[in-house]
């Protein structure tokens, strides 16, 4: 047994690469939710984002380009949704349901249609990547805490360092802001905040608006950053595991980034189930890994661990009265 | 209200939504440089041209008629049950148990028994959900979907770990014995003179999925349980006034619902593959809100719509065969269809709406 093993540099800066998708996801449902527009179309977001960022990262060889495609891409798609679920005061579950399939389908069709690789893009070199950045003072032949840093903390693409930012960034917004104060309002009770004659619905777009930008980032990131290109489905359900991250959390953002680094730290131990056992002495099996962010949502949502209360007003569309 | 004639309601805004998403199906297909005529052409061909595609389009329509139903069920109590892919794993894994360890006699007691076990199964994968929605107030739309990736893990763990035979490679359980193999379409309308493919995977339990689209409608439409489902989905508060149970309806209405995604699993498991491979479902549970939606949650649409969707599935195949339109048309379609039909509805029926409204003053 070598319970260190565990924390293994490798597994940590594994933990953080993988982490990086559902931060971005899942602030991105933060804000989205937090104005009362519950989205489950997280992971079609991410995918046409993805897509796309790699396809113009491949044309252009620019991958700043790339990530301006792949955020617009993600755009349109919220753009959709908040048509459907603000504007035509539709369902908000079933229109993200059917985002999910709109960018599954299309990423495919379109990646078929241009490159002829059965739904990928080629892949991607030079400067149409995010490159790792290595901070300074990182030393490959440092030790201790340095050792640690270069390793863990340094080695990472810029978008990841960005990621991180958006933490702080989203909780200032959030607590220190005007904006952000209504932004929380009008999930929990529009009808004051339209008394209050601030617009329920340019909110509840601007919400869903940045919602789609940081799920542009997120697929962005996992196309042209933490790999090379853009293969079929690649987001593998990371959208839905931001969403339990997200209820992991209860809707605030430090805790997202815990959450976040929680299940991205069992992505990352599922890659290496050779250290699980030298851990632990035992073998423990691949598919609980995979399946204990969802296993541990559901506990948190029957409310054993912690309630998790969500937006009061979330996943109604707000009927201004006449 | 009566805003709207009920037959506007019920026949056109669905008809409305299909062919905008027909339309938009099109310009996709034009602008990945194919033809739609051709590609229209070439599915119909494909999927209702021989037997062999009408074997084919009526096995995915049974898929779709079951999880369809499933979620309709739930949509009558207003639960959105985005489980039934996970639901219909579960039933499949009913299915295996059932068929591989009870030596049954004939077919006809072992699609009965395998019918309960994987009704059983579903039904027992939703109810966690439900019991949480009901007891707990956790969003059964989020319980639901987590559900659908432990179904997932669990089966992968079942099948590599458990029920897969020794020295076999591919996660799947053995075949299947004999005596559980259902009859094909074409057995069954061999003697009475028609000659059916015998190579599509179409068999009884298409039967079976019709009787559980009369059983629906039965049970909503026609038992005071349905009554009392279509009460609590009206309005939760008036029905709580009425003396209903919320958790019980609640609870019912998903174990009904998880139990006919379930029920799936004996086309698919026991009817076609005659064993239990690793996603067995692929998708279908997913379709069933496409098809519950433009089913507008009556078993009869349900039926039309499934076995639209049938077709869909059918001609894409072909297309993905015969030009260089992938698979993945369909899932854009089935995309397009659950946008128009369910999240966009408003923007179809306003208009139309305001229409009857101005030709209703126009006759008074």
């Amino acid at each position: 047994m070598d319970i260190l093993a565990l924390l293994d540099p490798q597994i940590l800066a594994s933990t953080i690469r993988l982490s990086v998708p559902l931060l971005l996801a899942c602030l991105a449902g933060l804000f989205s939710e937090r104005a009362g527009v519950f989205d489950i179309g997280l992971e079609g977001k991410m995918l046409l984002a993805a897509f796309f960022s790699a396809a113009v990262a491949f044309q252009t060889g620019s991958v700043w380009l790339g990530l301006l495609a792949g955020v617009a891409a993600s755009l349109v798609l919220a753009g959709i949704h908040g048509l459907a679920s603000i504007t035509f005061r539709g369902n908000q579950l079933i229109a993200g349901v059917a985002l999910n399939f709109l960018a599954a389908g299309m990423t495919v069709l379109v990646a078929q249609s241009w490159f002829r690789q059965g739904g990928r893009t080629p892949s991607l070199m030079g400067g149409a990547r995010f490159e790792p950045i290595t901070l300074p003072f990182a030393r490959d032949d440092a030790t201790g805490i340095r050792y640690f840093y270069t390793e863990v903390i340094s080695g990472h693409s810029l978008l990841a360092y960005g990621a991180f930012l958006c933490v702080p960034l989203t909780w200032w917004v959030l607590y220190r802001t005007r904006f952000g104060l209504r932004l929380r309002a009008v999930g929990e009770n529009p009808a004051a905040v339209d008394t209050a004659g601030v617009s329920v619905v340019g909110l509840r777009y601007a919400s869903v608006m940045i919602c789609g930008i940081l799920c542009g980032l997120a697929g962005a990131y996992l196309a042209t950053a933490l790999q090379a290109g853009f293969v079929k489905d690649m987001t593998a359900g990371r959208g839905y595991i931001a969403l339990a991250a997200l209820i992991f959390a209860k809707w605030r953002p430090w805790y997202a980034l815990m959450a976040t680094l929680l299940f991205g730290y069992l992505q990352a131990l599922s890659l290496r189930p050779d250290l699980i056992e030298r851990a632990l002495g035992f073998n423990v099996q691949i598919q609980l890994l995979d399946a204990l962010p969802y296993i541990l949502t559901v506990v948190i949502l029957a409310g054993f661990v912690g309630r998790a209360i969500p937006p009061r007003a979330g996943g109604e569309a707000y009927v201004k009265e006449r | 209200m009566g805003k709207m004639p009920n037959w506007a309601d019920v026949i056109l805004i669905p008809l409305i939504s299909l062919l905008i998403a027909a339309v938009i199906s099109a310009l996709v297909i034009l602008a990945i440089g194919e033809n739609p005529l051709d590609a229209v052409t070439l599915m119909i061909k494909g999927a209702l041209g021989s037997t062999y595609g009408w074997g084919y389009t009526l096995y995915y329509a049974t898929n779709f008629i079951f999880t369809g139903l499933c979620v309709s069920v739930a949509f009558h109590a207003r639960l959105f049950n985005i489980g039934g892919e996970g639901q219909a794993l579960l039933g499949g894994l009913g299915v295996a148990l059932a068929c591989l360890y009870i030596p049954w006699p004939h077919w006809t007691l072992a699609v009965l028994g395998a019918g309960v076990a994987s009704a059983t199964f579903g039904a027992l994968w939703a109810v966690i959900p439900a019991v949480l929605q009901a007891k707990r107030g956790s969003h059964i739309v989020i319980t639901t979907i987590m559900f659908n990736f432990i179904a997932a893990a669990l089966l992968n763990y079942v099948l590599v770990n458990l029920l897969r035979p020794p020295r076999a490679m591919d996660p799947a359980s053995a075949k299947f014995p004999a005596s559980t193999n259902l009859p094909t379409l074409h057995e069954i309308l061999a003697p009475i003179g028609i000659n059916f493919s015998k190579a599509a995977p179409a068999n009884v339990t298409l039967l079976i999925a019709i009787a559980a689209c009369v059983f629906v409608w039965l049970l909503i439409w026609r038992s005071k349980l349905g009554y009392e489902i279509r009460a609590f989905g009206h309005s939760e508060t008036a029905a709580n006034y009425a003396g209903i149970n919320a958790t019980k309806i609640t609870v019912i209405a998903m174990l009904i619902s998880g139990g006919l995604a379930g029920m799936m699993a004996i086309n698919n498991v026991m009817g076609e593959a005659e064993r239990l491979v690793m996603n067995s479902v692929e998708g279908a549970g997913f379709i069933g809100i496409a098809v519950a939606l433009m089913g507008r949650n009556h078993p009869f649409g349900v039926f039309l719509a499934a076995i639209l969707f049938g077709f869909l599935y059918q001609g894409g195949a072909e297309l993905a065969l015969w030009t260089s339109i992938p698979r993945e048309l369909i899932v854009v379609i089935q995309g397009l269809v659950i946008l128009f039909t369910g999240a966009l509805d408003n923007m179809v029926r306003m208009p139309l709406e305001r229409l009857f409204l101005r030709l209703n003053k126009g006759g008074a």
